[in-house]
């Protein structure tokens, strides 16, 4: 069962700088294609979606949006000064978030009640019809782009062989978590595997978070809900859908900001350059006729 | 490292801006728009193969309805004709409806209730987001449409409304054939059990349940059916697609 081996080792690096470490292929062009896709649409649909948002910038559960029942709203009140103070209520607590939510700087830079600032959305000035055109372009973009990363990666079996963990990655998750608290990452040949922690993160935001966002972006149409409401009813109503969507969105930038992370701490510009160009370096001299032994490491 | 960081901090923050500012010129142009839009034919046909044109909106119950059934857009319209009707508590009221029928007729409320009477609970989600629930009480579109007899060639219903959104730009909204016979549309009289309050679209307001709610025109005057919608205002079939919202509201 022996794969052929699809670590390759870029002759002038492995010879003329041994000590430097190895180039190896790891990521083949469709997924480093498709991820950057991903980043694009998320971005911009993150940020649509905001805009989108602050047109009724609050939250409810249920099918209706009652007011006073609200379970998050950004809102704006005229202070004792006569200036505006943004707000924000989670149930019942109330934070005054002047600046960057319930009230921001408007195109103008006077102070203006937004949900969130322009900065944060897509278009920067309050324009609820361009949002919703930019968001459901890019909603398609996602979605077709989802779609092909699943059947390839289903094909390719990337998906069963790097993201579903083996029975040893599930009984690593300990030390997994250990290593990870204590910013210990693995090099050499180990740092080509995607760990435990890394493949419940992977199959989560896939499977859960793309998914779900996606199904619950449809039960917010009303056409669509004609033949979705078991769906909208048994998430709550349309406003829960509308509340899980948002919450997936962030979901999407704490994931976000972790993969950054964990990128800047594994070495931002050879992780870069793996995700651009495909090749990956790791920290060990190849030792003569390793890399014909060597098996699956390519992680796409 | 630190000048690795650096420019890296500097590319990230420039790149975020630089997107930032270009999907605004982008927003403004005249292609940029056009480009984005064609997700709206889209998802109007995938819609369409997902959810057929004869699937049912959810009915709610008496229990489900909003306390306060909210009010947006216009809440009292200001033109003359308008407020003469309404002085008169809408006694004059005559619906015309012309255009590509072949009986152009006038219906007055009573009018319409002898056509029919049905009442129902649905959902109304409005394009910026908030949903509340009524109950409706009117008579289904497509009766009143067999009463004039709809000529082959009509592909659209266009609602004429009373209210102006600005002086001189009245209200307007349009929904295509299958859409106006869809069992769910109703031309509406009745909120609640009460008669339809003015905020809400006195005395008569459309209710398509499967699309947002600036498809509910209120405050309707005169049903025309045409072939296109291209002479019409600002030629987009409805006073919000004039700006800029999509025609179809199914999303």
């Amino acid at each position: 069962m022996n794969s052929p081996s699809l670590v390759d080792t870029t002759p002038d690096t492995a010879m003329t700088a041994p000590s430097r470490g190895r180039l190896v292929y790891r990521h083949r062009w469709p997924i480093r294609l498709m991820h950057w896709i991903n980043v694009i649409a998320l971005s911009i649909l993150f940020m649509s979606g905001l805009q989108i948002f602050n047109a009724h910038p609050s939250l409810s559960l249920g099918n209706r949006s009652d007011p006073g029942k609200e379970i998050l709203a950004l809102d704006a009140r005229m202070g004792a000064d006569g200036k505006l103070v943004g707000v924000t209520r989670i149930g019942r607590h109330e934070f005054v978030t002047t600046g960057v939510l319930g009230v921001s700087a408007g195109p103008d830079g006077q102070p203006q009640v937004r949900g969130f600032p322009s900065w944060l959305t897509i278009p920067g000035p309050r324009w609820l019809a361009m949002g919703r055109q930019w968001h459901f372009f890019f909603a398609w973009v996602f979605v077709l782009n989802g779609l092909c990363y699943l059947g390839y990666s289903l094909a390719t079996r990337h998906f069963q062989r790097d993201l579903v963990p083996t029975k040893q990655d599930w009984r690593g998750i300990g030390r997994s978590i250990v290593d990870h608290i204590k910013f210990k990452h693995p090099h050499g040949e180990e740092a080509l595997r995607y760990n435990i922690l890394q493949r419940l993160a992977y199959l989560v935001v896939i499977l859960v978070f793309g998914i779900g966002i996606v199904l619950m972006g449809l039960a917010m149409s009303p056409r669509m809900d004609a033949v979705l409401s078991p769906l909208v009813e048994a998430v709550g109503g349309r406003q829960s859908a509308r509340t899980i969507h948002f919450i997936i969105a962030w979901g999407f930038v704490a994931f976000v900001l972790i993969h950054v992370f964990e990128v800047i701490i594994t070495g931002a510009f050879n992780q870069l350059r793996g995700m651009i160009t495909g090749w990956y370096r790791i920290d060990e001299t190849p030792t003569p006729g390793e890399a014909g032994e060597a098996t699956e490491n390519r992680h796409d | 490292m630190t000048d690795r960081r650096s420019f890296l901090r500097l590319a990230i923050g420039g790149a975020a801006s630089l997107v930032l500012a270009g999907c605004d010129r982008i927003s403004e142009s005249s292609w940029g728009p056009k480009v984005l839009n064609k997700a709206q034919g889209l998802n109007r046909r995938v819609q369409a193969l997902l959810a057929p044109s004869s699937a049912m909106a959810k009915e709610y119950t008496e229990a489900d309805l909003s306390p306060v059934f909210r009010s947006n857009g216009t809440a009292m319209p200001t033109t003359p004709a308008y407020q003469a009707l309404l002085a008169n508590g809408f006694r004059d009221y005559r619906l015309q409806v012309g255009g590509l029928v072949d009986r152009p007729m006038s219906f007055s409320i009573d009018d319409l209730k002898q056509i029919e009477q049905v009442a129902q609970i649905t959902r109304h989600d409005c394009v910026e987001g908030w949903s509340a629930i009524g109950k409706w009480h009117g008579v289904r579109l497509s009766h009143v449409l067999d009463k004039v007899g709809v000529q082959a060639k009509a592909r659209y219903v266009v609602f004429h409304c009373y209210d102006e959104m600005d002086p001189g730009e009245p209200y307007y909204e349009s929904v295509d054939i299958p859409e106006a016979r869809h069992p769910q549309t109703l031309l509406a009289w009745g909120l609640n059990d009460k008669p339809l309050p003015i905020k809400n679209g006195a005395p008569l307001r459309l209710r398509v349940s499967r699309q947002l709610g600036y498809k509910q025109a209120k405050y309707i005057a005169r049903i025309e059916l045409v072939d296109s919608f291209a002479h019409i205002a600002g030629g987009n079939g409805g006073y919000w697609e004039d700006y800029g919202y999509e025609w179809y509201a199914g999303i």
